[in-house]
């Protein structure tokens, strides 16, 4: 076991650098489960170096099952996956010590204090310094603001301080990857705002980010990339900017007289021309807002309001989730 | 994250830290301790009972009882004795049945994995933390035997089961062998324990059936008709260790439950290796 551990820690550092571009990719990933139920159904992920990647999904969409596979806690049925460019679960023991993780929530022992806890997880990590400890466990309960809390026990702390906690045991150690699941999770507005923090400085330091939410504020505030799951298949997936712009930005009138205006869309070639409440609603391709306005001024439409609107998040999400946002069985 | 590179900890071939932590655990859990006390309290009942009541007749009770007010060292051999049906076993079963089931329940198994921890280490740690617990509960017991025993009864001719008369220091060194024999009984045990604490999320229900199948055992041992099977009972030859008692030592029971214990953690420790090595971790 000894000799094996050895030769891979060399074989890491002889590795060239960068040979993959990708922090996490897998290939045709697959989880059935026994029942015959299939909770995650052939996954291409693509988490490019250095990305802030959301991954979204409904509750049961498969995400935390995704999770448990590329960490090696779950089987694939099929499929094969890397972290950090080697594949796992194979290369396990060279990787994950490079990747910190918060999988389905935080996990501890309830009546050991927060600072003993984490010492347990350092002490069962082998590529720990032993004599960093104290040291490494002090700056990671700084990180999220648990240092005052570090003598009580697990059991008496709140759902945030958990949820802080479990962060915490990520950081014991520099990161290359890091994949969090649903990180904010419990945390209060404040805590919210730190965490999010967080993930943006660590980012800052050229670590990849791979965070399970369905927030979608959460998203759009941290996220350079995003993948969408659902109902066990990867529906969506690139970087924030590109999901943007593939969706097309509509112009929207408010008026009394929707016939007017829909006939001043229709004539100056709009699209997808349709009555919205309080007036007409239509795609904006090419037009230039200014000059529909004007024509629309022209043909005598009075305006109450004007506007275009960027296709939000939430909307792209739903359209690719389905309207209900139920969990997915 | 500091820019200064620094000289990467490279680790040892052989790490204790894992194994320290677990001991750390499991000698500093409430409920653990509360069961130190337990099996203590036994060698002090018998002690107050003998004290009160005086020596009962040779042949009268559980075996040496009727010695122990001749020699103190008798009591740490009296509660060993009275323990090994049960409270012995159930110490183990508590233990071991926790080792993996435990993390599961309350979700660490998954955080230790991610650590990394590989699979066969924490095993191989949990089962060793497991003989060290068998180990010291078996010394405990002892311990507290002797202290009290050589106080209340002093250390007059030790009598072994041969009918020799032995010094306080020859029987010393006895007792030390019966509890390494135990000792190693016990552990094999806990194999048992941790290959079953490997099948269930439920530490509890895990640690009953360990106690369950000593009972179990032992009834089956107890069964003159059943004598066919006896030897192949985990609990067959724990009461051997009276032979380390006789005047030469009788080492053909002795021998065989060492190889009883031996076939027994070797099975039972590669049947949780089996189970526990590509089990998906969904806790």
């Amino acid at each position: 076991m000894s000799t094996s551990t050895a030769e891979s820690a060399l074989a890491g550092v002889s590795e060239p650098a960068g040979a993959d571009p990708m922090a996490v990719s897998s290939a045709g990933l697959t989880k059935r489960f026994r029942g015959g139920q299939v909770a995650v159904d052939r996954i291409d992920l693509a988490v490019p170096d250095g990305s802030v990647f959301g991954f979204l999904g409904p509750n049961g969409s498969g995400k935390t099952t995704t999770m448990r596979m590329l960490l090696g806690l779950i089987r694939p049925t099929a499929g094969t996956h890397t972290l950090l460019g080697r594949p796992m679960p194979q290369r396990a023991g060279d990787v994950l010590p490079q990747v910190g993780s918060l999988v389905e929530g935080p996990a501890f022992h309830p009546y050991l204090s927060g600072r003993t806890n984490l010492q347990r997880l350092d002490a069962a990590d082998r590529y720990a310094d032993p004599r960093t400890a104290t040291a490494r466990i002090g700056t990671a309960l700084d990180r999220v603001g648990l240092a005052a809390a570090a003598g009580k026990r697990f059991r008496n702390y709140s759902l945030g301080m958990r949820q802080r906690l479990g962060i915490a045991a990520a950081l014991l150690q520099p990161r290359r990857l890091l994949m969090l699941d649903e990180p904010t999770n419990g945390l209060d507005p404040q805590g919210t705002r730190e965490v999010r923090t967080l993930i943006k400085e660590l980012a800052d330091t050229g670590a990849t980010v791979l965070l399970s939410t369905h927030l979608l504020a959460e998203v759009e505030q941290i996220c350079t990339h995003v993948g969408v799951m659902h109902r066990g298949r990867l529906v969506a997936q690139s970087s924030l900017g590109a999901l943007r712009a593939s969706t097309a930005p509509t112009v929207f009138v408010d008026t009394d007289r929707p016939a007017l205006a829909e006939g001043v869309f229709e004539r100056l070639g709009l699209r997808e021309v349709a009555p919205s409440t309080g007036g007409v609603a239509a795609l904006l391709g090419a037009a230039d807002p200014a000059a529909l306005a004007a024509a629309l001024v022209r043909d005598g439409v009075p305006i109450r309001g004007f506007g275009v609107r960027e296709a939000d998040l939430e909307e792209l999400f739903v359209g690719l989730t389905g309207e209900g946002f139920d969990v997915n069985g | 994250m500091s820019t200064v590179e620094v000289e990467p900890y490279r680790p040892r071939l052989v790490s204790t830290r894992l194994l320290r932590s677990e001991l750390r655990i499991i000698f500093g859990r409430a409920r653990n301790i509360a069961g130190f006390g337990v099996l203590a309290s036994v060698p002090i009942i018998v002690a107050i009972a003998l004290a009160l009541a005086g020596s009962p007749e040779a042949g009268d009770g559980p075996p040496f009882l009727s010695q122990v007010t001749s020699n103190g060292l008798f009591l740490a051999l009296a509660a060993l004795g009275a323990e090994l049906p049960l409270f012995l076993p159930l110490a183990v079963a508590a233990i071991s049945g926790d080792a993996i089931a435990g993390e599961a329940n309350i979700g660490t198994l998954r955080y230790l994995l991610t650590v990394p921890v590989q699979r066969t280490r924490l095993l191989a740690v949990k089962y060793a933390a497991i003989a060290i617990f068998a180990t010291a509960m078996v010394l405990l017991v002892a311990a507290v035997g002797v202290v009290l025993g050589l106080a209340l009864f002093g250390t007059g001719p030790v009598t072994l089961l041969s009918g020799t008369q032995v010094g306080t220091a020859e029987g010393l060194w006895r007792l030390l062998l019966v509890c390494g024999y135990l000792s190693a009984c016990l552990a094999a045990f806990g194999a048992i324990g941790l290959f079953v604490s490997t099948l269930t999320e439920q530490p509890i229900g895990a640690t009953i059936a360990v106690v369950g199948l000593a009972v179990v055992s032992q009834i089956l041992d107890a069964i003159a008709s059943l004598s066919a099977i006896h030897e192949y009972l985990p609990t067959h030859y724990w009461l051997a260790f009276g032979d380390l008692l006789r005047d030469p030592i009788s080492t053909e029971q002795v021998s065989r439950g060492m190889l009883s214990a031996a076939v027994y953690a070797a099975v039972f420790f590669a049947a949780a290796w089996a189970r526990f090595g590509g089990k998906d971790v969904s806790s």
